[in-house]
C-alpha cells in the first residue's frame, strides 16, 4: 500500500547499475530457500498418485510413477475425511462470521476518540491476551457452560481475537477522517448508521483480511479439539489428520479395513496429507496479499 | 462558591449531552465485553483450584483448601522441572536460531533485482506459515523417516550414509530437526516486517553512500542494518518476553515416544498431568505459574523496549 512509491523509486535507482554476479548469487540462494518450501509438497503429491509398488521400491521422487488414484478413491469411499472436511468448512464459516461481528462491534467504538473510558474498555478486552487462566480452568468453565463435546466449543471461545480487533481499530482510525464523521453527524446519522453506512463500506479491505485471518487460524488449529472433543464426528479435519498420520497411540484412527486394503499405508498417508493440504494450497495464491497487508497494518500500531 | 456550582452544572450538562450522543457506542461494546467476560474472565475463578486439593468428583465445594502446598509440590516434581527446563532451553534456542534468519532473508529479498522473480519467491516463502503444524509434521515425517523418507533415500543413493538418519526419532537429531523446521516455517513470514521497515528507508541515504563510494555490502552494513535496528530490537525483546510460552500443537505434532525427553515441555506437562492424568490442581498451578511469569516477562520487555527508545508492545 504505502510501499508502492518507495518500491518504484528503489527499482529506478537500482536500474542505474548493471546486473552483477552477486545478483545471481542472491537469486540462487532465494531459489534454494523457495525450493525447500515446495519440493516437500510436490514429493508427497507425487507419492499420493503413484502405484504401491513404485512407492515401496522407493522410485518416486518428484514425479508420479505408475499413475494410480486408488488412495483418493479409498478416502472418498471411507467417508470419514470427507465428512470431516464438510463439517470443518461449516464450523470455520460460523467461527469467522461470529468473530468478525464481535471484532467490528469492538473496533468501531474504540476507534472513536471521543469515547470516554476507551482505555479501560480496551484493557478489559486485551488483558486475556497477556494473562490466560490456563487449560484446566478453561476446561472446567466450558464444562459448566455445557460446551464440551459440541461444535460450539470450537466456535465460541476463540472467536474474538484482541489482536485482530487492534488491527481493525488502526485501520478505521487511519482511513476514516473525522470530517466524515462530522458530516454524517450533521446529516443526523447516529452511531449505528455511521457504522453500517459509512465505516463498514469503507472498511471492505480490512474486513476481507481479518476474515481470512480468522478462517485460516480456525482451519489450522486443533489443540482445542484435542482438549474438549471426544466425539469422533465432531472432530475437525486437522485433528483427524493428526490421529491418522501422527498418532499411533490409543486415539489413533485409520480408514476402514476394506478401504485401506487397496493401497499401502505409505501411499494412503500421502493422499490423506494431500487431501487436508489442498484446500489451503488452492486458496493461498489468491489470499496471500491480503495477509501481507493485514500484518503491515498490525505492525504499525494505532 | 457560586462559580464552582455553575462549573459542576456545566459538567453534568456536558455528560448528559455526551451520553445522549454516544450511548450507542456503549451498546455496541456490550457484545464484545460480555463475550470476553463469559468465555475468558469466567475462567479466572477456576484458578483457585491451584490452592486446593481438587477432586473432580467432589467439585469446588467438596475439595479442601491447601494453601501453597501444590506449588511446593510442583517445585519438587522432577517432571515439572524437566518440562520447565526443556521449555526454557528450546524457546531460547528457537530465538537464537530463528531470530537472525528473517533479517537475513529480508536483506536478500531487498537486494534481489528481478522484480517478478522476487514476487513469486516471496509468495512461495510465505507458504509454510499458512499450514497447520499437523500438516508440517506429517510432511516432515514423510521426508525424514529413516527407511522410506525422501531425504534418507537420497542420502543413501549418493552413498553418503549406509543407514537412515533418525531425524525425528532420536532425541538429539529430533532437537535439531525440530528447531530447524521452526525456523523454516517462520522465515518467510518473519521477513515481511523487516521488508516493510526497509521500504521506509530514505533513498537519499543510499545515494549519499553510493557517492561516497560504498559498495553493496557496505550499504547493507552502514545504511540498511542501522535503519532497521529499531524493528530488530523491538522484535527481539518481544520474543524474549515469550520465552515461557510453549506451542502445544507444534510439540504435539512432532512428539513420539523416543523423543519424550526433549519434547516434554510445559504445554505437554499441563495436558498430560491435567486433562489425561486428572491431576487438575497440579496442572492449574503450573499453568498459573507459566501465565504469571509470562506476564511479568512481557511487561518487563515492554519497559526495556521503551527505555531504549523503541516502540513498546503494549
Amino acid at each position: 500500500m504505502t510501499s508502492a512509491p518507495a518500491e518504484k523509486k528503489a527499482s529506478m535507482f537500482k536500474g542505474v547499475n548493471r546486473v552483477r554476479v552477486s545478483d545471481f548469487v542472491i537469486a540462487f540462494v532465494i531459489l534454494l530457500l523457495s525450493l525447500t518450501c515446495i519440493i516437500p509438497f510436490i514429493h508427497i503429491a507425487a507419492k499420493s498418485i503413484s502405484s504401491n509398488t513404485a512407492v515401496l521400491s522407493k522410485k518416486v521422487y518428484l514425479w508420479p510413477v505408475g499413475f494410480n488414484l486408488e488412495a483418493y478413491a479409498s478416502i472418498f469411499k471411507d467417508g470419514q475425511l470427507t465428512h470431516s472436511m464438510v463439517y470443518t468448512i461449516w464450523m470455520t464459516f460460523l467461527f469467522t462470521l461470529i468473530g468478525m461481528v464481535i471484532t467490528t462491534l469492538a473496533a468501531y467504538p474504540l476507534a472513536r476518540r471521543e469515547l470516554k473510558g476507551r482505555t479501560v474498555i480496551a484493557f478489559i478486552l486485551m488483558f486475556t491476551m497477556y494473562f490466560s487462566a490456563g487449560l484446566i480452568p478453561e476446561y472446567l468453565l466450558y464444562k459448566d457452560l455445557k460446551l464440551l463435546n459440541t461444535m460450539w466449543v470450537l466456535v465460541l471461545p476463540l472467536s474474538f481475537s484482541p489482536y485482530n480487533m487492534l488491527i481493525m481499530r488502526s485501520f478505521i482510525r487511519s482511513t476514516i477522517p473525522d470530517s466524515l464523521y462530522e458530516a454524517a453527524n450533521l446529516d443526523g446519522a447516529d452511531h449505528f448508521q455511521i457504522l453500517t453506512r459509512v465505516v463498514l463500506p469503507l472498511s471492505k479491505p480490512i474486513l476481507a483480511t481479518l476474515s481470512l485471518f480468522y478462517a485460516v487460524g480456525r482451519w489450522n488449529a486443533y489443540a482445542d479439539a484435542k482438549y474438549y472433543i471426544t466425539t469422533k464426528s465432531l472432530q475437525p479435519l486437522q485433528y483427524l489428520l493428526s490421529n491418522m498420520v501422527l498418532n499411533s497411540g490409543q486415539d489413533a484412527v485409520s480408514l476402514s479395513e476394506a478401504a485401506a486394503a487397496e493401497s499401502t499405508p505409505e501411499v494412503l498417508q500421502a493422499a490423506v496429507v494431500m487431501f487436508a493440504t489442498l484446500p489451503i494450497m488452492m486458496v493461498y495464491p489468491f489470499v496471500q496479499k491480503y495477509f501481507v497487508q493485514g500484518t503491515m497494518i498490525g505492525a504499525v500500531k494505532g | 462558591m457560586q462559580r464552582k456550582k455553575t462549573g459542576q452544572d456545566r459538567k453534568r450538562h456536558n455528560l448528559r449531552n455526551y451520553l445522549q450522543n454516544n450511548w450507542q457506542l456503549y451498546v455496541l461494546l456490550l457484545v464484545p465485553v460480555a463475550f470476553v467476560l463469559i468465555f475468558k474472565y469466567a475462567a479466572y475463578p477456576g484458578l483457585r483450584i491451584a490452592f486446593m486439593n481438587y477432586k473432580p468428583a467432589k467439585g469446588y465445594a467438596g475439595s479442601p483448601w491447601v494453601g501453597f502446598e501444590i506449588f511446593q509440590k510442583i517445585f519438587r516434581d522432577k517432571d515439572f522441572l524437566r518440562a520447565l527446563k526443556n521449555s526454557l532451553v528450546f524457546n531460547f534456542l528457537d530465538l537464537m536460531v530463528g531470530f537472525p534468519v528473517p533479517v537475513i532473508l529480508a536483506l536478500l529479498l531487498n537486494e534481489l533485482r528481478f522484480e517478478k522473480y522476487k514476487k513469486v519467491s516471496q509468495t512461495i516463502l510465505y507458504l509454510p506459515h499458512f499450514l497447520s503444524w499437523v500438516i508440517i509434521a506429517s510432511v516432515a515425517l514423510n521426508l525424514f523417516k529413516p527407511e522410506t523418507g525422501l531425504v534418507n533415500i537420497l542420502l543413501r543413493n549418493t552413498g553418503a550414509i549406509q543407514q537412515g538418519i533418525p531425524f525425528l526419532t532420536e532425541k538429539w537429531h529430533w532437537a535439531v530437526t525440530y528447531l530447524l523446521i521452526g525456523v523454516w516455517q517462520n522465515m518467510g513470514w518473519g521477513s515481511i516486517i523487516y521488508l516493510a521497515a526497509i521500504t521506509g528507508i530514505s533513498m537519499d541515504l543510499y545515494e549519499a553512500a553510493t557517492i561516497d563510494g560504498a559498495g553493496r555490502l557496505r550499504k547493507i552494513w552502514n545504511v540498511t542494518l542501522p535503519c532497521i535496528r529499531g524493528t530488530m530490537v523491538t522484535l527481539l525483546i518481544m520474543n524474549l518476553g515469550r520465552v515461557m510460552g510453549s506451542n502445544f500443537e507444534r510439540l504435539d505434532s512432532f512428539g513420539n515416544v523416543q523423543v519424550k525427553d526433549f519434547q516434554y515441555q510445559l504445554a505437554i506437562y499441563i495436558y498430560e498431568k491435567g486433562l489425561s492424568g486428572g491431576n487438575f490442581s497440579r496442572a492449574t498451578a503450573v499453568g498459573l505459574f507459566q501465565s504469571l511469569v509470562g506476564l511479568i516477562l512481557v511487561l518487563s520487555s515492554d519497559r526495556v523496549s521503551k527505555a531504549l527508545g523503541e516502540d513498546g508492545l503494549l
